[in-house]
């Protein structure tokens, strides 16, 4: 019995190894979020920014847009944040969602580095983030005109992936509807 | 002709550390003794070789030679003296180099210094060294040659990151390497002892002072760190819980825990396969922190170099060296069992729940820095899952440890009572519970965090006194022996009382400058004036000023409260050659908190974006790391005279702890 615990330390570390191993050469497309080709899940959040509406699911319908989720204490965020900007200053019409973030400080964060959003809510407890599936900020969601999921950026927009695969998207969807 | 003679340094040093990696390990098998004086003369040569390699680099960054692809990338002729020495390090390549040196330097230090030491151990340490030497020359010559020349020259570099121009480049990453690499020498030992089959109490006495002096580094290296963030990058946070700050932190955290083991080891012959355990396991993190790094597996302000061939390089080194080290222990560490008994309340004891906490908060921490990483991997982007994970997850591990960490000192060895202990800690228990009452009344009940933060902190405090309080015997003794006690308490009581007040202070910075910071964004024209917590802040004027590589807006604000008036200067930055911003926050330090001030923007009109922040007592998280480093130095200090006064009395003689299987 003695000699299994000593063997623990090992064993785990085999695991982690494999874990990384793994993670190292894993094909970025393999994993395609479960909500795509789905509507939106309901949620109804109160605002980030005091005195306005919050964010709920009947107000993303009507046009493609994006859904970003974000938070004030979110480094990868502030790195995304200019390019969000940008989209705003061409007319890409932008949701956010404040996941695990406290109301002001969101409000804050929107009032320091700028505001690229519509309508924000505040999901504090996280739970609108989980029933979309949201692993951690930033996530960005491309939503069509009927409010259907179809499209999930992992980790910061950049330049890049705008160009290539998400404005020909919403390109897409908004000659569609 | 420079990079050449690098080129060729590192090349001889790899096969020195190869030299080094087996010679002496079949002599400590054969017993010997010629051929384990290789592996000493192996790991000094080694070092010079590696010496030799970083100043050729030194010398072509110095010389501008941007005929070698790395000084051209981050390196330009505009760039001040002082930061094309730090841009020796401020790359991928450079910043390997930099790490080898070190471990080589570390490695020829137990050549030099290792004397004491039973031959064979030495000789089985220097080459376990000379392995980890082997596989990261291997790595910096295959993956990340930083010799290589390009053809044709540029007539000038590119620059280094604007960000990384700062004092802090010069200092910080070699004292944080001095820190982890030290970690590797704690592995070594532990290694050689399993190969040898045998610990005692003599081989905790030589491997302390080598865990001690990586632990002040490490500790040093990450206060700087965490200053360095919070004035450069112009918002005023101190820590992020970024995956490179966590990759220093895990083995600040295990290092902290196998120093208190070792400890236990040394006097009390107890806690053998644990601190084995630990020794393996704080250095196999700092190398899981280098692969995080510098795998580019994730991306991070302090990533430089994107390359998964070096990702599974170091997977490679990681996987061999922590891998065989864990089946070794599986196989070895069994029949080192020990004799020494001690009751669950004793000093033992206490060390040994202290252990299981900053393990459990090290866990934490990996999880927390793994997990994104692997959603990472899998999806090919950087998310985070940011402070409120911590929140839950670490804080509330970290905070009864520090509670336990006021009572650990004042514990005996073997057995103690409970009641008896709180007699003796009756002050600090009275001024911690004083303090909890008044932060209540301050705070209200809705801040259980912050309340019990500043309780605490008093907690810490009062208590590593009570230590001194007790030896000296102040209320029982007479007056010239409370100063005879005094005078004749050893440096290592002071560290240990240091050390353990230094966590007190951080914490209480930590505390009030998370919960009771204030600040404000508005726009000011010259000659306006905001308030911020109790002082008045005036912009006086806004210049454009030109300085060696970049040109700024300066703004000048004059701070004015009670204590009178000063005047801080904010800049920002733009570096023309890499066309980017950086921002200088003009700084009020005071004991009891730092007014912090950045500048955005101008618009046409003049008005100018200000963001102003007070920090109540956040100096006070770097100089309780200051106060906890010099009590790590005080104590490694101390060993020094005592090694001093036992060779002169040549009792030198090792006590070995029964080994029975």
């Amino acid at each position: 019995m003695r000699g299994a615990l000593y063997l623990l330390p090992v064993l785990l570390f085999g695991l982690v190894i494999a874990a990384f191993a793994v993670g190292l050469d894993r094909d970025p497309a393999q994993l395609p979020s479960t909500l795509i080709g789905k509507p939106l899940p309901a949620f109804a959040l109160p605002p980030v920014r005091p005195g306005e509406a919050g964010l709920k699911t009947a107000d993303l319908r009507g046009q493609p847009r994006l859904l970003n989720a974000f938070a004030s204490w979110c480094v990868a965020c502030r790195v995304e944040h200019p390019v969000l900007l940008a989209l705003k200053a061409r007319g890409v019409p932008i949701e956010g969602l404040d996941w695990k973030d406290e109301a002001a400080d969101g409000a804050k964060y929107l009032g320091d580095n700028g505001d690229p959003y519509g309508q924000v809510g505040n999901d504090r407890s996280g739970r609108a983030g989980i029933d979309l599936g949201v692993a951690g900020v930033p996530e960005t969601f491309v939503i069509d005109g009927a409010g259907v999921v179809r499209y999930k950026q992992i980790g910061p927009i950049s330049p890049d992936d705008w160009v290539r695969t998400i404005a020909p998207l919403m390109e897409r969807l908004r000659a569609a509807s | 002709m420079t990079a050449e003679i690098g080129q060729f340094a590192l090349v001889l040093a790899l096969v020195l550390a190869l030299a080094q990696a087996i010679v002496p390990l079949f002599g400590a098998w054969r017993g010997d003794g010629a051929l384990m004086a290789i592996g000493r003369n192996a790991a000094l040569l080694q070092a010079a070789f590696v010496a030799i390699a970083f100043a050729a680099l030194a010398a072509a960054y110095l010389a501008n030679d941007f005929s070698i692809a790395l000084v051209a990338a981050h390196s330009n002729s505009a760039q001040p003296l002082i930061y094309r020495f730090g841009a020796v390090w401020g790359s991928h390549e450079g910043s390997m180099l930099l790490w080898v040196l070190i471990l080589a330097l570390y490695g020829g230090a137990v050549a030099l210094f290792g004397g004491p030491l039973r031959d064979t151990l030495q000789a089985r340490v220097l080459a376990v060294q000379g392995m980890i030497g082997a596989a990261f020359l291997g790595f910096l010559l295959f993956t990340s040659n930083p010799f290589t020349r390009l053809f044709p020259a540029p007539l000038d570099g590119a620059e280094l990151n604007p960000v990384l121009q700062d004092p802090g480049l010069v200092f910080h990453p070699p004292i944080l390497y001095l820190g982890y690499v030290g970690f590797s020498i704690a592995f070594s030992f532990a290694i050689a002892a399993l190969i040898e089959g045998r610990v005692d109490a003599g081989w905790a006495r030589w491997v302390r002072p080598w865990v001690l002096a990586s632990w002040v580094f490490l500790t040093v290296g990450i206060a700087g760190g965490s200053l360095w963030a919070y004035y450069s990058l112009g918002w005023g946070g101190w820590w992020f819980w970024d995956p490179v700050e966590n990759a220093s932190f895990m083995p600040w955290l295990l290092g902290t825990a196998l120093l208190h083991s070792s400890l236990v080891l040394e006097r009390r012959g107890a806690l053998i396969s644990w601190t084995i355990l630990l020794a393996i396991l704080t250095f196999s993190l700092s190398l899981v922190g280098t692969f995080l790094v510098r795998s580019g597996i994730l991306t991070s302000v302090h990533a430089f170099a994107l390359d998964s061939r070096r990702g599974v390089y170091i997977l490679a080194i990681i996987a061999a060296a922590t891998g065989s080290a864990l089946t070794l222990f599986a196989a070895r560490a069994r029949a080192m069992r020990t004799g020494a008994l001690f009751a669950p309340l004793s000093r033992e004891g206490g060390i040994t729940l202290n252990n299981l906490f900053l393990l459990a908060a090290t866990a934490t921490v990996f999880l927390g820095t793994f997990y994104p990483v692997f959603v990472e991997a899998v999806h090919g982007e950087a998310i985070s899952v940011g402070p409120p994970y911590y929140r839950q997850t670490f804080v509330p591990i970290f905070l009864p440890l520090l509670l336990l960490a006021g009572f650990g000192p004042m514990l005996n060895w073997k057995r103690d009572k409970a009641r008896t202990l709180v007699r003796r800690l009756a002050a600090p228990l009275v001024l911690a519970g004083v303090a909890l009452v008044v932060a209540t009344l301050f705070a209200g009940l809705g801040r259980v965090l912050s309340v019990l933060g500043l309780s605490l902190g008093v907690w810490l405090i009062a208590a590593a006194a009570a230590v001194l309080a007790r030896r000296w015997r102040i209320g029982h003794g007479s007056g010239t022996e409370v100063l005879r006690l005094a005078r004749t308490t050893p440096l290592a009581v002071w560290g240990m009382v240091l050390a353990h007040a230094g966590l007190g202070v951080t914490t209480l910075g930590i505390t009030a400058v998370s919960a009771w910071q204030t600040n404000k964004v508005l726009t000011l024209t010259a000659g306006q004036s905001t308030a911020l917590a109790g002082k008045t802040v005036t912009l006086q004027s806004v210049h454009i000023v030109r300085g060696p590589n970049y040109e700024a807006n300066q703004a000048r604000f004059e701070v004015s409260g009670v204590g009178g008036a000063r005047t801080l200067i904010s800049e920002r930055r733009f570096y023309p050659v890499s066309q980017t911003h950086t921002t200088q926050a003009a700084i009020g330090v005071g004991p009891l908190g730092n007014t912090y001030i950045s500048i955005g923007d101008q618009d046409p009109t003049g008005a100018l974006v200000v963001r102003l922040w007070r920090h109540p007592l956040v100096g006070w998280i770097w100089g309780g790391g200051l106060i906890m480093a010099l009590g790590g130095a005080l104590s490694l200090a101390d060993r020094g005279l005592r090694r001093a006064a036992v060779k002169r009395t040549s009792v030198a003689a090792a006590q070995t702890v029964p080994v029975s299987a």
